[in-house]
């Protein structure tokens, strides 16, 4: 009950997608692993370090105009893995999910090795192994752990 | 074996090993085969003239060839051409592919291109399990493999060997004590993999205390490059290196075992010791890549496939 009263700071969206309940703290990087940064146009909200009942202190993340596919939604749960995800259509939430951890990510992440052949110009997608606190080079083997949002790959 | 490709140590099962050395034994006591008409891809990215020597050697007495793409100055690939382009054209020349190249993770990127087997011959700072099918044959010769003490002293951060090795003991009932400088302690994944596999892990930075408790004592080289400062690396490197009168403490039938080549990390009147396996360690790597290939390789060569 809490939950929905604080997330009126934040405002409503007529179509698009709410992010709730991301670890408090990782709302930037959630846009960031999104590639979401208002240059397509979206309208964004953040919401960062409101109380929560599930979580004590939580972010949640609205963006106008823009639905997540599953794909999305998979590389999310490596920063947010308590996430829910609500696809809003003229003000109703039509669809209500939680993320799901996949067992691989690919093309998302560049590898932190700069001696891994994925890095090096070869025809292939980056690809990590997830594990359950990490990620890990499906070329190279080196664990990434912290600080994900800082190795999503740009083209 | 099971595998189409040998990339690293991690994919061989206590199974696999064990069956890899038995052949490695037939061969060892005279078993021949005859793959007249295999031929063995040699693409050595970096220079390893005794690992490229070894496999060469090991294919001939099979009674296969190898074609040999040269040096990287020599080969298409000083004009820029990619790996996986590389791999994928000498597939269609050899029936199987050794590759060793400087970066982690090439010889899987190899193996996503090409249908014939890929064998590992060291992928940078990775992995080398062919180095460390010998260096087990080597164990199990000389302590057996299970119910022992090994120490691994080093380079531990950079050298593949320990990595690949660290991790195939840990199918084995082996006690594993890791002796190295602060800054060339174990990379976090290998301890990961250590960890996940609940193996019997202790790390020292001195060898005197765990010395006396140990079967076999496995040392590597510490590398200058990995310095910035000379008298940095002239201070780590001498406080691990052993002679003579350093393994007074060790227990009489200790093996020494070191991947070659040494520099000064073993003194030379080691050699003259009972302790001293690494020039047995080296032989051991023809019978093994002859089982390993002959294992490996399509056909029916031998009773291994
Ligand atoms: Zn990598």
């Amino acid at each position: 009950m809490s939950d929905s009263n604080q997330e009126l700071r934040v405002s409503k969206i007529k179509n698009g997608t709410v992010i709730d309940h991301i670890a408090a703290g990782q709302a930037l990087n959630v846009l960031a692993i999104l590639g979401i940064d208002g240059s397509g146009g979206e309208e964004i909200s953040v919401g960062m370090n409101v109380p929560s009942d599930r979580l004590g202190r939580k972010d949640i993340v609205k963006v106008e105009g823009r639905e997540l596919s599953p794909a999305e939604v998979d590389v999310l749960s490596l920063i947010a893995p308590a996430a829910s995800i609500n696809i809003v259509r003229e003000y109703d939430v039509v669809e209500k999910s939680r993320v799901t951890r996949p067992e691989v990510v690919t093309g998302i992440l560049s590898c932190p090795n700069a001696n891994c052949i994925s890095t090096e110009g070869e025809p292939v997608e980056s690809r990590f192994d997830v594990l359950d606190d990490a990620v890990r080079c499906g070329y190279c083997d080196t664990i990434l752990r912290e600080d994900l949002a800082e190795h999503i790959a740009t083209d | 074996m099971r595998h189409d490709h040998l990339i690293s140590a991690r994919q061989l099962s206590r199974g696999d090993v064990e069956a890899v050395l038995d052949r490695a034994a037939e061969f060892d006591a005279g078993e021949r085969v005859a793959r007249d008409d295999d031929l063995l891809g040699l693409l050595f990215f970096e220079p390893s003239t005794r690992t490229k020597m070894s496999f060469d050697t090991a294919m001939k007495r099979l009674g296969g060839d190898t074609v040999d793409m040269g040096t990287v100055e020599s080969s298409s690939v000083k004009k820029g051409e990619s790996l996986a382009d590389t791999v994928r054209v000498v597939a269609g020349y050899a029936d199987a592919l050794v590759l060793r190249h400087p970066s982690e993770g090439a010889a899987k990127l190899a193996s996503e291109f090409v249908d014939v087997p890929v064998i590992n011959a060291g992928d940078g700072a990775g992995q080398h399990p062919t180095q460390t099918l010998l260096d087990l044959y080597t164990i199990r010769e000389n302590a057996g493999l299970d119910d022992i003490t090994v120490g691994i002293m080093g380079d531990l951060k950079y050298g593949r060997t320990v990595h690949s090795l660290a991790g195939a003991l840990t199918e084995f009932d082996v006690r594993q004590h890791f002796i190295s400088p602060e800054s060339l302690r174990l990379p976090k994944n290998v301890r990961y993999d250590l960890h996940e596999a609940g193996a019997d892990v202790r790390e020292h930075t001195e060898l005197g205390g765990v010395l006396p408790e140990l079967d076999v004592l496995y040392v590597t080289r510490i590398q200058r490059e990995r310095f910035p400062d000379e008298n940095e690396y002239r201070q780590v490197a001498g406080e691990y290196r052993i002679d003579a009168e350093t393994l007074d403490a060790a227990r009489d039938d200790l093996t020494v075992m070191h991947p070659l080549p040494r520099v000064d990390e073993i003194a030379p009147d080691v050699d003259e010791t009972e302790y001293a396996t690494y020039f047995d360690q080296a032989h051991n790597g023809v019978p093994v890549r002859m089982a390993l290939l002959d294992m490996m390789l399509p056909g029916d060569g031998g009773d291994g496939r």
